[in-house]
């Protein structure tokens, strides 16, 4: 089972940024390795953007330090620019010009070869199919377009990490699934890291491998997500409450015998069900059969979703 | 350096391939071609300079004729230039230079970018000042080109020396303004509210300066029911300090110095007169002379366009840019 390391791609130390008197971001403690999906999720104004803005060099923390592949983001942003590619969470294009144009000008940038830019940027156009409008103005582009367009963008400059900032923000839900869906492709086949910002948990899930979450400035939760839902968050697991009109150790114990049900709690005339999966029919069943009386069912399902609402409601 | 270049070559292709730019640049050549040649433009007014017998050697500078002759209901090439052509072109060049970028969420997606940021601000100030350039030296050609066909005067060499001083002090003018819109753009993040500002300030420099100045005068030293001959220089004195704080005004006096050497402006007569009691000193400066005339005003244009430019850049490099 054991990998060898993987290597780090962003670490932060103790990363730190104050506007006046407010704390932003509060000494954070950021580790993505080589190859991960990493959803990074927070309400708004949790400091993901600004995080962000110091991983890429566009705005100096106040103590602490961010590294990507080893370069040190605010002293060497040009080299950490080089292998990064940022979607803001507001993308813009020059509406005026081409599409290829717009990835041109990236290329360019990025201090492409001539010869390298026509064929870059036809690459990436047709990698998330917007090669039919290739010389339309951006102009004429809808929504989901100009977020693929980004995603074309970044491919044009072929990064070894891409930070995505709201990617699916103001696409529809069909368009969403696909969004995610080529994000996810892309990462596979090219071997590159992605940070996902989203305040949208269930996009993070689809396609992430690990998720970090920020609340006021802090790392709250951090880790693979598979783990995080089996450790903190009640096993993935369902808990069942059932009052009942009178409770017996005989009902007790056949609801106990009811296959998938792990544990049953009594407290009072409550019992406290502990299940793999949603058995409410069954238990009913049971406990009907066995002449009991039923008042009372409740399900309480765990999942990320209840952590995450506990942190939102805070916020 | 590759970003610059790459950041300028956009910007001075979007000047040109842009509606602004094309209507920008028909206006100017328009204004320009009419100043001349329209039906109660200059020409006809240099026809009769031109037969007036030469004084004081006036008639050495008859090519110049054209760019500063006032026509019967127009005002003179340059007048057009030094108060409409050259500010507007450089305020409408600069007024969203920052700012615009900022809002259409293309500026953080630029700087995420492996360039230094400098060569943002960098790029568009030179593609504006290139496009300048490029503007005011095809408009200077044609209107030439018009004095040889109709006149049928060519250039002295001393008078093509002029004309060359004339365009690269004009370039520096345009730049000022450049200068001022894109300062404005960078502060402000609406588009409306810097060019409000940027014209704002071109309006009353343009058309309410010469009200301040006397106003400031009149104050500053004012004038009796008949007055003597030293409190009208006194007066007159005050006026055109007061009027130098325009840049419209420094820019005005140095070309007219410029292009019609054989013609003395106020100041010019002022300083003469402190300076050696002559009331007037007849024959055209040399160019030697007329330098040193107008240095001082060249300097201030200057100094002001590069505090201008590095009140942007350093608001620039120290913003943080985000895209919401």
């Amino acid at each position: 089972m054991s990998k060898l390391a993987k290597q780090l791609v962003v670490q932060t130390v103790d990363l730190t940024k104050n506007y006046d008197k407010t704390t932003v971001v509060d000494r954070l403690n950021l580790r993505v390795e080589e190859g991960d999906i990493f959803g990074f999720l927070g309400p708004n104004g949790a400091g993901k953007t600004t995080t962000i803005l110091m991983l890429l060099g566009l705005t100096e923390p106040t103590s602490g330090t961010a590294h990507i592949y080893g370069y040190n983001s605010t002293r060497e942003p040009l080299k950490v620019k080089r292998i990064t590619g940022y979607v803001p969470e507001k993308v813009g294009f020059y509406e005026d010009l081409t599409a290829s144009y717009n990835l041109a000008y990236t290329a360019r940038l990025n201090g492409l070869p001539e010869e390298l830019v026509i064929k870059r940027v036809g690459e990436s156009l047709d990698i998330v199919g917007l090669s039919p409008v290739a010389e339309q103005k951006v102009g004429e582009f809808s929504r989901g377009m100009k977020q693929r367009l980004a995603i074309a963008d970044i491919l044009v400059k072929m990064p070894k990490v891409a930070i995505l900032d709201e990617p699916t923000s103001g696409i529809d839900p069909e368009g969403i699934i696909q969004m995610l869906d080529m994000i996810a492709e892309i990462a596979k086949e090219r071997n590159m890291t992605i940070i996902m910002c989203s305040h949208q948990l269930y996009q993070v899930q689809r396609i992430c491998n690990r998720v970090g979450m920020l609340v006021n400035g802090k790392l709250v939760i951090e880790g693979l997500l598979d783990q995080l839902g089996r450790e903190a968050l009640g096993g993935g697991r369902l808990r069942i409450e059932i009052k009942l009109a009178e409770t017996t150790s005989k009902l007790v114990d056949c609801v106990k015998r009811i296959k998938g049900v792990v544990s049953v709690e009594r407290s009072g005339d409550l019992l406290l069900i502990t299940c793999q999966d949603d058995l409410r029919a069954k238990i009913a069943k049971a406990i009907v059969d066995a002449n009991g009386l039923l008042v009372e069912m409740k399900i309480q399902k765990y999942a990320l979703e209840d952590i995450y609402r506990k942190y939102f409601r805070e916020a | 350096m590759q970003g610059l270049m790459t950041v300028f070559y956009k910007e001075l292709a979007d000047h040109f391939n842009s509606w602004r730019g094309i209507i920008l640049f028909i206006t100017v050549l328009l204004v320009s071609v009419f100043a001349v040649l329209g039906p109660s433009g200059a020409l006809a007014s240099i026809r009769a300079q031109l037969e007036t017998p030469v004084q004081y050697g006036f008639g050495r500078f008859a090519f110049l004729y054209l760019f500063t002759t006032a026509g019967e209901d127009l005002p003179s090439f340059l007048w057009f230039i030094t108060r409409f052509l050259v500010p507007i072109v450089g305020i409408v060049l600069g007024l969203d230079a920052i700012n615009s970028e900022k809002n259409s969420g293309t500026l953080s997606r630029l700087l995420a970018q492996p360039i230094y940021r400098d060569a943002v601000i960098n790029g568009k100030f030179l593609a504006g000042v290139v496009t300048i350039a490029i503007m005011l030296t095809t408009t200077i050609l044609i209107v030439s080109a018009i004095g040889f066909n109709v006149l049928g005067i060519a250039p002295s060499s001393g008078e093509i020396a002029r004309l060359l001083l004339f365009w690269g002090v004009s370039i520096l003018y345009g730049a000022f303004w450049l200068g001022l819109a894109m300062l404005f753009s960078v502060y402000f993040r609406s588009v409306a509210t810097s060019a409000i500002s940027t014209l704002g300030i071109w309006m009353f420099f343009s058309f309410f300066m010469s009200m301040a100045a006397s106003l400031t005068a009149n104050v500053l030293a004012p004038m009796s029911q008949t007055p003597t001959t030293p409190e009208l220089l006194k007066n007159i004195g005050v006026q055109i300090t007061a009027s130098r704080f325009s840049p419209i005004m420094l820019f005005g006096e140095a070309t007219t110095v410029l292009l019609a050497p054989g013609e003395r402006t106020a100041g010019e007569m002022l300083q003469l007169y402190h300076a050696s009691g002559a009331r007037w000193m007849p024959g055209p400066l040399t160019l030697g002379q007329t330098l040193l005339t107008i240095w001082p005003h060249l300097a201030i244009i200057g100094g002001l366009t590069a505090l201008l430019f590095a009140i942007s850049y350093i608001r620039f490099m120290r913003e943080e840019i985000r895209s919401t």
